[in-house]
C-alpha cells in the first residue's frame, strides 16, 4: 500500500492528542497523581485539542474532492470511516464543556464538566478504535484484517500520549515518578502489542494468484498486465519496499518508538533532570511515525495477485515455482514500473 | 434481478477490444469522462473500467495462455458500498448494479481499498471514483434496438467470449452457461459473492508442438524473410 504522508501525520498526531486527553482525564478526574495547577491543566488540554484538530485537518489532505468531505458523516451505519468522523466530531462538545469548566473553575470543577470530561475520554478511545477499524475491517488486506489493528491504534495513541503528558508536566515542575512509571508501562505494553502484530503478519496467509485467477490446480504466472505505464491500481497498491528497508525501519520503530523513550524515563527515575522527558516524547512520536509508514508499506492488497504476486504476502518480484515457458513478467523493469507510481498526483494521494 | 457478465476464458483471445469499447462508450457516458493522463506522452495512463491481463497457467510443456478481462463484478456482498462514508457508492436493489454517485464522492479511495478485484479507479482530474456501470445508460435505453441493449464490451467481443444477463433467471443464457460449463468465481474465499462468473477453459486434446520449430531449410529462409520484412 502506498503510504500517504497526510494519513501518516494525521493518525500519529491526532492519535497522540487523543492519548494525551485520555491521560489528562484519568489523572485529573480520577485523582491519580499530584494535584495539577490551573495552568498545567489548560496546557494539557490545549495541547491535546490542538493536536487532534491539526490531525483532523491534515486528514482531509488525501481527499481528491475536498468539497464533499462533509458528506463523510452520512454512512454511520455501515462505514468505519464515517463512524470515525462522527465520533471525532462528537468528542468536541464534551471536551469543550470539560475545558470550559477547567478554564472557569480551575482544578476543582463541578460534576457536569467532570462528567463531560469522562464522556470525552471514552469518545477518544472509541475514535482511536474506529481509526483502527477503518483498516482492520478490510478483507482485501490480510495484514490489516485483524483485531490487533485497532488494539495497536488505541495502545500506540495512549503510549505517545503518556510521553507527552509526562513532558508537559515537567514544564510546570509537576512531573513525578508516577508520570515516568505510567509512561514506561504504556510504552512497554505498546511495544509488546506491536511485536505480536509483526509476528502475526509474518505468517498470515490468504488468497493466492490461484484463487484470484480461479486456477487452483496449476502454477499461474503473470505474462502481461496489459498496460505499459502505471495505473491507479499500481500507484495505490504496487508499493513494494525492499526487505532491508523494512527491517531498518522496524528497527527504528522499536529503538525510537519504545526503547529510547523507556530509557529516558528510566534515567529520570534514577535521578536525571525531568526535562529530558521531552526527548522521550519527540522520539516516540518519530518512532510511531515510522511505525505508521511501515503499517502501510507492509500492507499488501489482494489486487496485487492479478499483477503477478503469487500470494497475498509476496512481493511482486518473487517468481512462481515450476518451469515457465516465457520469462514471467517479473523482470526488474516491470517491478520498477510498479514503483514509479507516476500518474499525476500519484505520490500525494 | 441480478445482472452481470459471464466471461469465457476458453475463447477470450486477449485482444482488449472489450476494454477499448468500454472506454469509448463510457467516456461520454453517465460517469465519464474516463480521463487520460499524458495520452501522447511516453507513459500514457488513465482511467479504465475494464482491464485485460494475461497469464500462463501450468508448467511447460503442459501450459496454456489464459486471458482474463476484469471489470466490476457487481458483488452481492459489495464491501465497497459498505465502507463508503459518503453514501456515494450504492448498489441498486432492483438489478444489483453497483454505481458511484459522482456528485457525492469525496475521492477518499476507501472503496478502492475494499474492492478485491481492482474494479475502481480514481479519476485524478475529476477527483472522484469511477467504475464499470454495466452500461446502465445503454441496457435500458429503449431508443436502441433490443439486441443492442447490452454492455458495450459484450457487443464488441469478436470472440463472443462475453455474455450479459440476469443470474436470478435460471433460464437466462448466463445461468445456462454457468450451469453447463461449470462457471467459477474469483477469490470466493473473501465472501464478496461476485456476480460476474468465469467459464474455465475446455479440456481439449493437447496440440503437438514438437514439429513447430524443426530446423529445415525452408523454415529458416522463411524466418529470415519474415525478419527482413518486419524491418
Ligand atoms: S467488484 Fe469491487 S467495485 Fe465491484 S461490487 Fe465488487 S467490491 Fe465493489
Ligand atoms: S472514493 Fe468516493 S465512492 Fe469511494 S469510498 Fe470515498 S466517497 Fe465513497
Amino acid at each position: 500500500m502506498h503510504p500517504a504522508f497526510s494519513v501518516i501525520l494525521f493518525t500519529v498526531i491526532s492519535g497522540a492528542g487523543y492519548g494525551l486527553f485520555i491521560l489528562l482525564a484519568a489523572f485529573h478526574l480520577a485523582g491519580i497523581g499530584p494535584a495539577m495547577s490551573h495552568g498545567e491543566l489548560l496546557a494539557h488540554g490545549a495541547a491535546s485539542l490542538g493536536m487532534i484538530t491539526l490531525g483532523l485537518m491534515l486528514s482531509t489532505g488525501h481527499l481528491a474532492n475536498k468539497k464533499n468531505a462533509w458528506r463523510s458523516f452520512m454512512r454511520f451505519k455501515t462505514s468505519w470511516l464515517s463512524r470515525e468522523a462522527v465520533f471525532a466530531v462528537l468528542f468536541y462538545p464534551f471536551a469543550g464543556i470539560y475545558g470550559l469548566g477547567v478554564l472557569l473553575q480551575g482544578a476543582a470543577i463541578g460534576p457536569l464538566p467532570a462528567l463531560a470530561g469522562v464522556i470525552a475520554a471514552v469518545l477518544a478511545v472509541i475514535t482511536l478504535f474506529s481509526t483502527g477499524m477503518i483498516y482492520g475491517c478490510l478483507k482485501t488486506i490480510r495484514q490489516w484484517n485483524t483485531a490487533l489493528t485497532p488494539a495497536n491504534y488505541i495502545m500506540l495513541g495512549i503510549a505517545t500520549g503518556t510521553t507527552l503528558f509526562a513532558a508537559i508536566a515537567t514544564v510546570f515542575g509537576n512531573a513525578t515518578t508516577l508520570h515516568a512509571g505510567v509512561a514506561m508501562v504504556a510504552l512497554v505494553a505498546a511495544a509488546v502489542l506491536k511485536g505480536i502484530y509483526y509476528f502475526w503478519i509474518s505468517r498470515v496467509n490468504g488468497p493466492t494468484i490461484n484463487t484470484a485467477t480461479t486456477f487452483n490446480r496449476a502454477t499461474v504466472r503473470l505474462l502481461d498486465t496489459g498496460h505499459t505505464a502505471g495505473t491507479f491500481l499500481t500507484d495505490e497498491f504496487g508499493y513494494d519496499p525492499r526487505k532491508d528497508t523494512i527491517d531498518n525501519v522496524k528497527m527504528g520503530v522499536f529503538l525510537l518508538g519504545f526503547v529510547a523513550p523507556v530509557l529516558v524515563f528510566a534515567s529520570i527515575l534514577s535521578g536525571a533532570p525531568a526535562g529530558i522527558a521531552w526527548l522521550a516524547a519527540v522520539s516516540s512520536l518519530i518512532g510511531i511515525g515510522m511505525e505508521r509508514w511501515l503499517f502501510f508499506a507492509e500492507a499488501k492488497h489482494v489486487v496485487r495477485l492479478y499483477h503477478g504476486a503469487q500470494t497475498c504476502t509476496n512481493s511482486l518480484a518473487e517468481p512462481a515455482r515450476g518451469r515457465a515457458a516465457v520469462a514471467p513478467a517479473t523482470d526488474p523493469t516491470d517491478a520498477r514500473r510498479w514503483e514509479l507510481g507516476d500518474t499525476p498526483g500519484g505520490s500525494g494521494s | 434481478m441480478r445482472l452481470g457478465l459471464v466471461i469465457d476464458m476458453d475463447t477470450c483471445v486477449g485482444c482488449h477490444a472489450c476494454a477499448v469499447a468500454c472506454k469509448q462508450w463510457n467516456t461520454s457516458g453517465t460517469t465519464g469522462a474516463l480521463t487520460d493522463y499524458r495520452p501522447y506522452g511516453e507513459d500514457p495512463s488513465g482511467v479504465w473500467f475494464n482491464r485485460v491481463r494475461h497469464y500462463e497457467v501450468g508448467d511447460y510443456p503442459n501450459n496454456k495462455t489464459v486471458n482474463i478481462p476484469m471489470s466490476c463484478m457487481h458483488c452481492q456482498h459489495a464491501d465497497c458500498v459498505n465502507v463508503c462514508p459518503t453514501g456515494a457508492s450504492y448498489k441498486r436493489p432492483e438489478d444489483g448494479i453497483v454505481l458511484v454517485d459522482q456528485d457525492k464522492c469525496m475521492g477518499c479511495n476507501y472503496c478502492a481499498w475494499a474492492c478485491p478485484y481492482g474494479a475502481r479507479e480514481l479519476d485524478r482530474e475529476d477527483g472522484v471514483m469511477k467504475k464499470c456501470t454495466l452500461c446502465v445508460d445503454r441496457i435500458y435505453d429503449e431508443q436502441l434496438p433490443p439486441e443492442e441493449r447490452q454492455p458495450a464490451c459484450v457487443i464488441t467481443c469478436p470472440a463472443h467470449a462475453r455474455f450479459f444477463g440476469d443470474f436470478d433467471d435460471d433460464n437466462s443464457e448466463v445461468s445456462r452457461l454457468v450451469r453447463e460449463r461449470g462457471g467459477v468465481k474469483q477469490m470466493p474465499e473473501l465472501g464478496y459473492k461476485p456476480v460476474n462468473t468465469y467459464l474455465p477453459p475446455r479440456i481439449t486434446r493437447p496440440i503437438p508442438i514438437d514439429d513447430v520449430r524443426a530446423n529445415r531449410v525452408v523454415s529458416s529462409v522463411k524466418d529470415w524473410v519474415n525478419k527482413m520484412v518486419a524491418r
